[in-house]
């Protein structure tokens, strides 16, 4: 059932799943319902302490597509993004109301275990964030902590490597630390490690944030290529990137709202709201 | 636009570089007076063991099983048992203190919410500044006590009461240092496990532990050089026996105890139980010397780089 402009179905709550879960008055602007939702977001709200950072989001989430979530510096990308892998458990002021589903399991269910949950949904971050060992340790690590790693770990490392387009530039020095190598690898070796253990979902919060223009691109065409295999869920303050990457894209403005979720290439083109239509073009943000 | 002419000379500056100057001479007094000390005391205790070692062999006091200057018929300087005693309270400390110490550490870090952290902090930080004879008379007043509810034959003074109270007392060095060391890993690296469905055990002991091994080590090599030189509270725990024996349960004397006694007895100045006062010392010294030069190297050769 694939709905256009905003849903005003009451809310039920009747069952766990979302699939039948409506939108409520929160619904952003576009189209926030999809077909094919691994992730579905309803009426959730963050807080942290006594501050509200979101507002009752709404919005599906596509199998194997790349969505994209932009808006202005302290919307709440990052807290959203963080919500879908209980990311924020770690924050000790964090608390999260409503509902997020992944595959109709609502992840904030008192039987649901984080850990478990991470091992499903893998996280690249704003800053490349290898650990202090080995490449092939880095990448093995994920396949070690869960339990991966009774094949043949050698193989898996280097697949790995070479999905995230590394394995050419670090294949004599799989030794050595990823420390020493730059700022673009260092990303890519961090999307290795997050790919190695086959997770479902990668959410990327700003990848390419702190690169150059080249690693950039690099990192750009890899999160096309993973939409393959993965659901992507990407952060970016960057809108041409968005426009370039994404199948998706949800529209944050300021206070923590999403306001518009849809194709992105709607969105670009000829988004509802005028706010967003505003940000797009840079007239504010 | 400034009206006046541009002047960038020295004399344009004249205060301004004149306490600059002084400034420079008073911190490099400062400093000179603790280089100058420390050299001060290493000639002290050269020159007493020269002495010393100019009426007894260093083979003898090296490998002589038996301590006992002050027979002055047939006095013995063997230091063996004293290192003995102060080993004995060494590795009995170190065995409580590093497991117990690393295990504070990592829960202060790791999984202690603010509010805990900021009430154990402090009271770790009480326990390191007690006076060490305050241990001294807890070991006898209360830890012996215990020891004797199961082992009624254990004398008033023994081993393994000193190297228990020793224990404690080093355990806030073990606990602060190591928590310093393990807090200073960035939780980009917490996340990055976490982001990998690490449990909170696997980020603390595959993380969190190596990336601030250097620290730990260094703490370890501080809280052992600490309990090598604790004095007041083995004196009054440990007793005044030089003996080398395997039971915990008995008697001993540490080098530092040792020097207690004579120091406060009355060995005369320049007689050879006073002499064997600096032989001693200068003994202690390598040996602490030597653990703090190993706590740097590891500082620096394991020093992890982060971004
Ligand atoms: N750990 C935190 N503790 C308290 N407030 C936070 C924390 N992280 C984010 N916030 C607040 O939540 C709001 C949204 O932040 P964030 O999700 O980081 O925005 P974005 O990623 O869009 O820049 C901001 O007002 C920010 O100050
Ligand atoms: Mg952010």
């Amino acid at each position: 059932m694939t709905a256009n402009g905003p849903q005003t179905v009451a809310s039920s709550e009747s069952s766990g799943s979302a699939t039948d879960a409506a939108m409520t008055d929160d619904a952003p602007l576009g189209s926030p319902r999809v077909d094919d939702a691994v992730i579905e977001s309803r009426d959730l709200d963050v807080y942290y302490g006594d501050d509200q950072a979101l507002h009752g989001i709404n919005m599906d989430i596509p199998e194997r597509k790349v969505t994209a979530l932009i808006g202005p510096s302290g919307c709440g990308k990052s807290t959203f993004l963080r919500s879908i892998n209980r990311m924020n458990d770690l924050i000790d002021i964090a608390r999260v109301d409503g509902d997020l589903y992944f595959h109709g399991k609502d992840v904030y269910d008192d039987d649901v275990d984080p850990v478990a949950l991470r091992r499903k949904i893998g996280m690249v971050f704003q800053k490349p964030n290898p650990f202090p060992k080995s490449i092939f340790d880095n990448v093995a690590y994920g396949l070690r902590v869960q339990g991966k790693d009774d094949g043949d770990v050698e193989k898996k490392v280097r697949t790995a490597l070479e999905r995230a387009a590394l394995l050419d530039e670090v294949e004599d020095q799989l030794d050595s630390s990823g420390l020493d190598l730059s700022g673009g690898q260092q990303q890519r070796l961090c999307i290795a490690r997050a790919i190695a253990p086959d997770p479902e979902v990668i959410l990327m919060d700003e990848p390419a944030s702190a690169l150059d223009p080249v690693a950039t691109s690099k990192i750009e065409d890899l999160v096309e290529e993973l939409a393959e295999e993965y659901t992507v869920v990407i952060v970016t303050h960057n809108m041409q990137q968005a426009a370039r990457i994404s199948d998706k894209t949800a529209v944050f403005l300021t206070g923590g709202h999403l306001v518009e979720f849809d194709d992105t290439g709607k969105i670009f083109e000829n988004p509802e709201s005028d706010r967003v239509e505003d940000y797009i073009t840079g007239k504010f943000g | 636009m400034s009206s006046e002419p541009l002047d960038l000379s020295r004399e344009s500056n004249d205060v301004g570089n004149t306490v600059d100057k002084a400034a420079k001479w008073i911190f490099f007094s400062c400093a000179l007076v603790t280089v100058l000390t420390t050299v001060a005391i290493i000639l002290v205790l050269v020159d007493g063991a020269i002495d010393f070692f100019s009426e007894v062999s260093l083979v003898e006091y090296l490998t002589g099983t038996e301590w006992n200057p002050r027979d002055s018929a047939d006095p013995s300087f063997g230091v063996l048992p004293l290192v003995w005693g102060t080993m004995v309270i060494t590795v009995g400390s170190a065995l409580i203190a590093i497991p117990v110490g690393t295990l504070t550490a990592i829960y202060l870090s790791e999984y202690a919410d603010e509010r805990i952290r900021s009430a154990l902090k402090p009271t770790l930080e009480v326990l390191a500044g007690i006076p060490t004879i305050v241990y001294g008379f807890f070991a006898l007043s209360f830890i012996t006590p215990i020891i004797q509810l199961f082992y009624p034959d254990v004398g008033v003074f023994n081993a393994l009461s000193g190297a228990i109270v020793v224990g404690i007392m080093i355990i806030p060095m073990v606990s602060s240092i190591s928590e310093d060391a393990m807090s200073s890993v960035p939780d980009s690296l917490r996340n990055a496990a976490y982001g990998l469905g690490a449990t909170k055990f696997e980020v603390s002991t595959q993380v969190v532990l190596p990336a601030s091994l250097s620290g730990i080590l260094a703490a370890y090599i501080l809280a052992i050089s600490r309990a090598i030189g604790e004095t007041m509270a083995v004196t009054l725990a440990v007793g005044m026996l030089p003996q080398i024996t395997m039971s915990p349960f008995a008697e001993m004397q540490t080098m530092t105890a040792y020097m207690v006694e004579i120091g406060t007895g009355d060995a005369s100045v320049g007689s050879i139980g006073y002499m064997s006062l600096f032989a001693l010392g200068l003994t202690l010294f390598l040996m602490t010397f030597t653990m703090n030069l190993g706590s740097m190297w590891i500082r620096s050769r394991y020093r992890e780089e982060y971004q």
